[in-house]
């Protein structure tokens, strides 16, 4: 048997960025969804990937999970080829998907034991009962998951996400869904991750929450990543007329529908 | 990875039973069907049916048992939707596990679950007058043909669960295979049925089976029927781990 398989499930893998996706195309039947993504994620970052509706991000997302393989280009996750060392990039990432991934007939502690073993982690209790205390679910811990709040949940999810400290987690629209507390829930927690040193991924459609989250935002569009910067640099993006012509300073909501041309009427909430 | 087959898939197949132990209807509903048929056919029609045997409980609880692991896939089928459903399946693809142990584990839960139900079922039919002087072999034999026919149609069963769009496409596909035995020699011998009913009667896998079972519960010799028994069980359990296989594969592609 290799001595390979026998590491940890934390896999410190490499030097350069933690997500290297370049060229990546997929087409499902007729319907192209991703017509050439090119994204770099430095490590330790939280980036957020935005865009509408059926833009393709839970496709990148797959793809980057290894759950979903590109028609083309090549994608790195933790320096490991997602098509050819999905093995190693499973050992590197963890996937927070859009419905939260949970065990609902399982108690919340039952649920991150689970995750623990599956890692084959040691003293899997141990992990769990530490998890709990983290995302205040210590009380709950002992009920089961169908008794939960949408809020409670999701937190559940993001910390069965950290068992096993894999230093890539992708969080697809981890707010969804949720009320406007559970959402600064799930944003605390986020925060506190990239406060470790994890690398986050985030796809969300919701504007502040990138302008909240993420260190970069990339938007995509259309299939394709069409703007990648910091919050500063995508609103130098925005003509110096329109901010001599507003008030106050474009909020990033402005800079996304401007640049993906939709009519504001439809984004206003 | 495959050295953690066997780990990751006795930790999933813990799961999966701790849903049935908590939600232990799912085996009573599965066993409330057959037994229904049972109390229906032996106190109603059972009277008017010519088996030629003294007992008709006997004659028919072969026929129920298969029955009852028919109606009992059918719940696999729905375990395995509910989970490629709310997003737990995709959290364990995405995970360094043996993927294919998340597939085992619903399996072998099926095969727990499934002899449940059968362990119920005899238990009622004891009740209701069945008796058989077979031996510890026999009892082997019949076990041995039961699992090998819930394994087969519980790969059958994987195959909805994991293509179905719809709770109810994930367990409709049963209905076909609970009403198989109607046309077989469970209830009836099939020499009294007109001839083009018959012949299908007579050459397809339930009557081969339920011959067998019946051969070994009244000490008879078997024949030939249990080897047609055992050949059409494997085949089918070959079959539909094929295509299971295969649209597992479309899944996770």
């Amino acid at each position: 048997m290799l001595t390979a398989m026998s590491i940890p499930a934390t896999t410190s893998q490499v030097h350069g960025p933690a997500i290297q996706v370049q060229g990546l195309e997929k087409s499902f039947k007729q319907v192209t969804v991703l017509r050439g993504v090119d994204l770099a994620v430095p490590r330790g970052s939280i980036v957020a990937l935005l865009g509408s509706n059926g833009a393709g991000k839970t496709t990148v997302v797959r793809i980057l999970a290894t759950l979903l393989r590109a028609d083309t280009g090549t994608a790195r996750v933790n320096g490991f080829d997602v098509a050819t060392q999905a093995a190693e990039v499973r050992e590197s990432i963890s996937l927070t998907g859009q419905f939260a991934a949970v065990d609902e007939i399982l108690t919340g502690r039952e649920n991150l034991v689970l995750v623990a073993r599956l890692r084959h982690l040691r003293q899997p209790g141990a992990i769990a009962d530490e998890l709990l205390r983290r995302f205040s679910l210590t009380e709950a811990g002992g009920r089961r998951v169908a008794t939960y709040s949408g809020g409670m949940r999701r937190r559940l999810d993001i910390a069965m996400s950290l068992i096993g400290n894999p230093p890539v987690i992708f969080l697809d629209e981890p707010t969804t869904g949720l009320d406007p507390q559970a959402r600064i829930e799930v944003w605390q927690a986020v925060k506190e991750l990239a406060r470790g040193g994890t690398t986050v991924l985030l796809t969300t459609q919701y504007l502040d929450e990138a302008e909240q989250l993420a260190d970069r935002i990339a938007i995509l569009h259309e299939g394709r990543i069409i703007v990648d910067g910091t919050l500063d640099e995508l609103k130098k993006l925005l003509p110096a007329a329109e901010v001599e012509y507003v008030e106050k300073q474009p909020t990033l909501e402005d800079v996304f529908l401007s640049l993906v041309g939709a009519p504001k009427e439809q984004e206003q909430r | 990875m495959r050295r953690h087959f066997l780990g990751d898939t006795a930790v999933l197949l813990g799961r999966s039973l701790r849903h049935i132990s908590r939600s232990p209807d799912t085996i009573i509903t599965t066993a409330v069907m057959p037994i229904a048929f049972m109390l229906l056919f032996v106190y109603v029609f059972g009277g008017a049916i010519e088996t030629g045997t003294d007992s008709y409980v006997n004659y028919l609880l072969p026929g129920i048992l298969l029955i009852t692991i028919a109606s009992g896939i059918s719940y696999t089928a729905f375990r395995l939707f509910l989970d490629m459903q709310g997003g737990i399946f995709e959290r364990f693809q995405s995970m360094p596990i043996a993927r294919s142990g998340v597939l085992w584990a619903h399996v072998l839960t099926s095969l727990v679950a499934n002899v449940i139900s059968l362990v119920v079922v005899v238990g009622v039919a004891l009740v209701m007058g069945f008796r058989s002087g077979a031996g510890v072999l026999a009892w082997l034999a019949v076990a041995g043909i039961l699992l090998l026919f819930t394994l087969a149609l519980t790969w059958i069963a994987v195959i909805p669960g994991l293509s179905a769009k719809s709770v109810d496409g994930a367990s409709a596909f049963s209905y076909p295979l609970v009403f198989l035995p109607f046309v077989s020699s469970a209830f009836v011998p099939t020499d009294s049925m007109p001839g083009p009913v018959r012949a299908f009667a007579e050459h397809q896998p339930v009557t081969a089976i339920v011959n067998a079972i019946r051969a070994l519960f009244t000490e008879q010799p078997v024949g030939t029927d249990i080897w047609t028994a055992l050949a059409w069980c494997v085949g089918i359990l070959v079959i539909a781990y094929g295509f299971a296989i295969a649209s597992y594969r479309r899944r996770i592609s």
